[in-house]
Order: structure tokens, then sequence, then C-alpha cells
């Protein structure tokens, strides 16, 4: 029996909906607007960013925001040799944990490099804004080696 | 507590693409042979059902009330659905069972997830404000872990390749394995980096496939004939989804999850892990305390197929197997969900 055809159709995967991010989210984002980037302190006092509605550990709702510097240091990084179509460069790149100055708690944010061997744990990066910001995530367009 | 037993399990081969078949066409062979297995014949003769799989890998929201056409659902059955792999399936249908609700149940778990480019699906599940607008991918978030493993010394790179090539060579012996052969560890270190500091070893395939699996009380067990293990023990715990917070170094989930299914009050003669990267085996074993006498992945584990949704059915499964065998007398099943393991549930087999 021969293989039957198989039907393709594309399809964007993505929310077909806007949601209102509420005042800790919401706040982070509007700081990004304004190309500040805060954090939230924690219930231990680690400064968290971005910042986090609720502490993991002890579920108290949180409230106070620090500003926290634009430059930081890599805690982790991963080379992508071969960017898939969906990521935000399409030249060789690091997915990084960044830990930035004032910061206690390190985030996920994209680094451009030239070679992998450019980028190293404890290196310095700071960020690089997007030419306009709309109050996203990705209005820091990426870090850079500081 | 009631006692429960595993009376049948039964799943496909996992392969890289299944074709034109569909989930429905994916799961009916394998109802059919798990049914048979338990000597039944159909839904109509279990009290309850309960599946998992993930809407995403189909892009349709409610896709998987699709799955219920492999049931044949008339008269009218019991069931429910985890957006979850299915070993969560298997839990819920304990607490049916444990409740007094059910005496019996089928669990099934399926995953197509061919069609898409499934890191990149994988990445629309994550924070929807700080990670998935980024469209960060599951190898590349699996890579930043293996990183602060390797740069803590924590693991080596051999450390990782050795779990490769033992998985490789295990698998052999497993007729449902995607990938399987005589690896290695110099083999796979002689591979050039994927997402660095992973190779494309390091990471599990991409597969399709479906299993199944029949529970009951071990008083209908009994009733019924067949050789079955009892499930003595199953819990689950999560950690924060925010991967900054977390020590990725260590599982403690997993730990915690292998405390309340009582797993120290034994010896554990097998243990299957679901540790989709090579690192991620080297955490969980080290999280459980697993030492010698514990054989490890016995069927290659999931770097030699992934069957997204299936996966963690299929560890309990596999050690369902060799208990039954007469293998082992008592062995784990280990399930995640989640970046870099975030979700973890583990459950305590032993011999009738």
């Amino acid at each position: 029996m021969s293989q039957p055809e198989v039907l393709q159709q594309s399809f964007e995967l993505g929310f077909t909906y806007t949601r209102s991010v509420g005042p800790v989210v919401g706040r982070f984002l509007t700081e990004l607007r304004n190309r500040n980037i805060v954090g939230i302190k924690a219930s231990d006092g680690r400064v968290v960013v971005p910042p986090m509605e609720y502490d993991p550990d002890t579920a108290e709702e949180l409230s106070e925001f620090v500003e926290v510097g634009q430059e930081g240091e890599i805690v982790s990084f991963a080379w992508v040799k071969e960017p898939r179509e969906a990521h935000p460069m399409d030249r060789p790149f690091a997915w990084a944990m960044i830990r930035l100055d004032g910061a206690d708690v390190p985030m996920i944010h994209c680094v451009a490099a030239n070679a992998e061997s450019d980028v190293a744990t404890g290196a310095r990066v700071k960020a690089v804004w997007a030419d306009e910001t709309i109050g996203f995530i990705t209005d820091i367009r990426c870090f850079e080696l500081a | 507590m009631t006692d429960i037993a595993i009376v049948a399990y039964q799943q496909t081969d996992a392969v890289s693409d299944a074709g034109a078949v569909n989930e429905v066409e994916l799961i009916i062979p394998v109802l059919g042979r798990v049914f048979e297995q338990a000597g039944l014949t159909n839904s109509q003769d279990v009290d309850f059902v309960c599946s998992g799989s993930c809407d995403y890998l189909q892009g349709a929201a409610f896709a998987f009330v699709l799955g219920v056409d492999a049931l044949g659902a008339v008269p009218p059955i019991k069931e429910s659905h985890v957006e979850m792999d299915a070993a969560w399936a298997l839990y819920e249908s304990i607490l049916k069972i444990r409740m007094g609700h059910a005496e019996s149940a089928l669990v099934y778990g399926f995953g197509k997830s061919s069609p898409g480019e499934l890191p990149i699906v994988l990445s629309q599940q994550l924070d929807p404000y700080y990670l998935a607008p980024q469209w960060i991918d599951a190898i590349s978030l699996a890579a930043l872990q293996a990183r602060q493993m390797l740069d803590q010394g924590l693991v080596s790179e051999r450390d990782m390749a050795e779990v490769v090539a033992r998985s490789r060579n295990n698998a052999l012996n497993n007729p449902h394995a995607q990938l399987a052969g005589e690896v290695s560890v110099d083999d796979v270190l002689a591979e050039d980096t994927y997402v660095s500091p992973l190779r494309k070893a390091d990471c599990c395939p991409v597969s399709d496939g479906a299993s199944a699996m029949i529970i009951a009380t071990v008083e209908k067990a009994e009733e019924w004939g067949k050789p079955y293990a009892v499930i003595s023990g199953i819990d689950h715990r999560i950690e924060t989804h925010n991967l900054g917070m977390r020590d990725l170094t260590d599982s403690l989930s997993t730990r915690q999850a292998a405390e309340g299914a009582g797993m120290g009050q034994g010896r554990v003669d097998v243990a299957e892990l679901y540790a989709p990267f090579s690192h991620q085996e080297i955490i969980l074993t080290r999280a459980l305390g697993l030492g010698e006498e514990t054989s490890i992945n016995p069927s290659g584990g999931v770097l030699a197929g992934n069957m997204m949704m299936a996966s963690g059915l299929s560890r309990v499964g596999e050690v369902f197997d060799r208990i039954v065998s007469g293998e082992a007398e008592r062995g784990i099943a280990h399930a995640t969900s989640g970046p870099c393991l975030q979700h973890n549930l583990v459950t305590v087999l032993e011999k009738a």
C-alpha cells in the first residue's frame, strides 16, 4: 500500500489576544519603554529581575521595586551556532543568564558576540536598546560585551 | 490505603516522523494491545480513563478531545485529561481509585511532535512576558543548565558522554528505541558542539509515539488473573518558573517527590529517569542518591527516544515490565515537565 500524501498547511502559533499585565509586570515593562530596568525585592531581600509578583518560597506578595544597572555579569551562557528562524538574531549569538548590577537573581536574554570564544562566564555585558521601545521584554534588543 | 496494581503496559516505537498517521491512529493500536494484555475488550471494561497530551504540539486548543475518538466513548465513559505527560494522568487515575470512585483505569499518553519545530513550540509554554517573546528554545535552556554544571566542576563533558554512550548501548535491547548503537564515549566526544556546551548526542531526539497502561485495585488485578506490579508510592513536586531563582545544578523537587513516594524504604533495583539531556540524568541520579545497586535507564531512557507526553508514563511502564519479568523486585520511575527539570514526579513500584 502506498503512503497517503501528507496534507500541509502553514500555521502561526501565537496568542491571539491581549492581556492586562498588572502592577508588577506592567511596571517593569513600562520602565523598559523608558529605557530603565527595575527589579523587585523578594521576601529575603534578594533583588529579582525581571520582577515577580509573588515570592516563590514564601508566596508573599512583592511590591518593593528597585532600579538596577544596565550592565551586569554573565552567570551562564549557551552558544547558538545556527539560529532558528524564531530566534532574535540571524547570526550566531549566545543566550545567557545575566546578573545585572544591583540584582541578585540572573535574568535570561540574548548576547550579541562575534564568536563563542568572546563569551565567558563572568564576562561583563551591557544592555542594547531597541530603536523604538514599546513596553516589551524585547525593548532590550540584546546585550553586548561591555 | 487501597493498593494499586499495574496490570498492562504497551507503547509504540519511538519514531522521528510518523508520517500521515494522525494522533488517533497512533493511539488505537496501542490501546488494542494493552486491552489484550489485560484480558479486556475495550474502554467499557475499565471504570475510568485518563490521558496526557499537549495541545501546543497539535497547535490547536482542545485538540486533545480528538484523542477520545480512539476510545469509542459510546455508551458514555468516565474520562479525564491532563495537559501534561501521561505520568500525571496515572497520578490522577490513582487518586480516582484511592477515593473509591473507580476500581480500574486506562491511562494513555500521545504526542506527534514531528510536524512542528518542537524546541520552539515549547518556548511558547514559558513565562509569557519575560521568556516566550524571546523564543528561547528548550535546548538552549538546558545548555545554560549544563554550562553551570561544567563551570562548577560538577560534571565533565566526558561524564555527559558516558551517559549518552550507555543510553545508546542499552537501547540495543529496546525494540522501541529510536537511537541505539554500539557508541563509545570517545565517539560522542568526537562530535562537534550543537548548542554549546551541548552536543546533539546530549539531547534527546524528537519522537512521535504513544503509550498506554491499565491499572486496577490489587483485588481487581487478582480477579483478572494477570501478572502485576504494585505501585507503593507516587508523589510530584514543582519548583518556581523563574529559572534564575532555582539551583539548576540540583533537583530539589525530585528529591522531595522521592521522599513523598517512599523511595528510601527499600532497595532500588532499577530506575527509569526522564532526563531529556545527558547532564540531567546525572543531576537526577545525585538528587535521588542512587548508587551502584541500581540499574539506571536500562531501556536507554529518553535519549534513545522521547515521545512527548508519553515518555513519563513509559518510564513507569519500563519498570513495570522489569518487575513482572522477574528482572527486578523494586524500582522507581521518574517523570519531568517544564524547562530544566522544573516539575518532577516519582513512582515507586514493587513486586506483587
